[in-house]
C-alpha cells in the first residue's frame, strides 16, 4: 500500500511521521506540498501535526483553505483512507471532511503528556488490528484539542461509532466532550485524532502501541 | 472604498475558557459585579470599491468560508 504526506508551512511532525510510514509501510510516503492541486495514486493520505501557518486566525483554518486540502477532499470522496493527527485533525475539521470543531484546551495550557486512549470503535479500517475497548497509550501535545460538537451531531457520531478513540481512566487533557480524542467521517475513510500514534511505534518510543494504527490503515495483518 | 468591521462571537453555549479567565482576572483588579465574560474577534477589512449590496454578500461570503467557523461562532457585519 502506498501512502502520501501532505507538508503546509508550521507543521514539525512531517518527519516523525514520515519516518512511521516509511518504517512500517517499507517504502517512504510521497510528500505533496500546499501547493500541489493534485495527489499522487495512494491508498493512504496523512496530514501530519504542528503550527500549520502559525495557528494563524484558528488552528488549521489556513490550512484548510489551500490548493492541497481541496485535492485532499477530491480523494476523500473518491474513498482514499486520509489520516489527520493533531495540527491534521484541526485542518481535517476546518476543511469540513469531519463535522465539529476544536477549541483552546479548558486548562488554557498547552499540554505535552502520555495519555490512555480507549480504542471506541475496533471495527474501522484504522482500527481493526486493535481489540474493541482495548486501552492504549499515546502521547498528546496540543493547546487546541477540545472537541467540540452540536447535541444533534454529537448524537449521530454516536449512534453511528464515528468515536474511534477517547480518552480513558480519566487522562482527558483539554475537556473534549464525551472524552473524544478521535473520530471517524460518516464513510469511514477519514479519521481525525489529537494524540500522536506515529510516536509510539517501536522499542525506542517506550512502547508501539500507535503502530496498529498504521498496519490497520495499511492493510497490514496484525 | 468601503471599510467594514465584521465581530465574531462564540455561540451561546459554547464554553470560552479564555472569556473564564478574562472574568477571574477581572475580579482580581477589584472590579466588582463582573458578570459574564464571552471573547471574541473583530476584523477591520477594506473593500476597494463603493457598492454596498456588492459589499454585505462578499463580507457574509467571506465570514462563511474564512473569518468565522459557523461551528462554533455566530458573524455580525456592520459596513461604515
Amino acid at each position: 500500500m502506498k501512502s502520501a504526506v501532505v507538508l503546509l508551512p508550521g507543521l514539525n511532525r512531517d518527519r516523525d511521521m514520515i519516518a512511521a510510514l516509511t518504517r512500517i509501510s517499507g517504502q517512504p510516503p510521497a510528500t505533496v506540498w500546499e501547493t500541489d492541486t493534485a495527489i499522487p495514486d495512494v491508498d493512504l493520505i496523512v496530514i501530519p501535526g504542528g503550527f500549520s501557518y502559525g495557528d494563524y486566525l484558528r488552528c488549521g483554518a489556513i490550512a484548510a483553505r489551500m490548493p492541497a486540502l481541496r485535492a485532499v477532499a477530491e480523494k476523500a470522496a473518491q474513498g482514499v483512507m486520509v489520516i489527520g493527527v493533531c495540527n491534521g485533525f484541526q485542518i481535517l475539521v476546518e476543511a469540513g471532511l469531519l463535522p465539529g470543531a476544536l477549541m483552546r484546551n479548558t486548562s488554557l495550557k498547552f499540554v505535552c503528556r502520555e495519555v490512555k486512549l480507549e480504542v471506541a470503535n475496533a471495527n474501522t479500517a484504522f482500527t481493526r488490528n486493535y481489540r474493541p475497548g482495548q486501552i492504549i497509550r499515546c502521547p498528546v501535545a496540543h493547546h487546541d484539542g477540545n472537541y467540540f460538537a452540536d447535541a444533534e451531531t454529537l448524537a449521530r457520531l454516536e449512534g453511528n461509532g464515528q468515536v474511534v478513540f477517547r480518552y480513558a481512566e480519566g487522562t482527558n487533557p483539554n475537556g473534549s466532550i464525551n472524552d473524544i480524542a478521535g473520530i471517524v467521517n460518516d464513510k469511514g475513510n477519514v479519521l481525525g485524532m489529537m494524540p500522536h500514534p506515529e510516536n509510539l511505534i517501536e522499542a525506542a518510543h517506550g512502547g508501539t502501541d500507535g503502530r496498529a494504527l498504521f498496519e490497520s490503515a495499511l492493510g497490514i495483518a496484525a | 472604498m468601503i471599510k467594514a468591521r465584521v465581530i465574531v462571537t462564540l455561540k451561546n453555549g459554547v464554553l470560552d475558557p479564555q472569556g473564564k479567565a478574562i472574568e477571574h482576572a477581572l475580579g482580581g483588579l477589584g472590579f466588582d459585579g463582573v458578570g459574564q465574560v464571552r471573547q471574541g474577534k473583530v476584523f477591520d477589512v477594506e473593500l476597494g470599491h463603493s457598492d454596498k449590496a456588492r459589499a454585505e454578500a462578499d463580507l457574509k461570503a467571506m465570514c462563511e468560508k474564512l473569518l468565522a467557523n459557523t461551528v462554533i461562532e455566530n458573524y455580525a457585519v456592520e459596513i461604515a
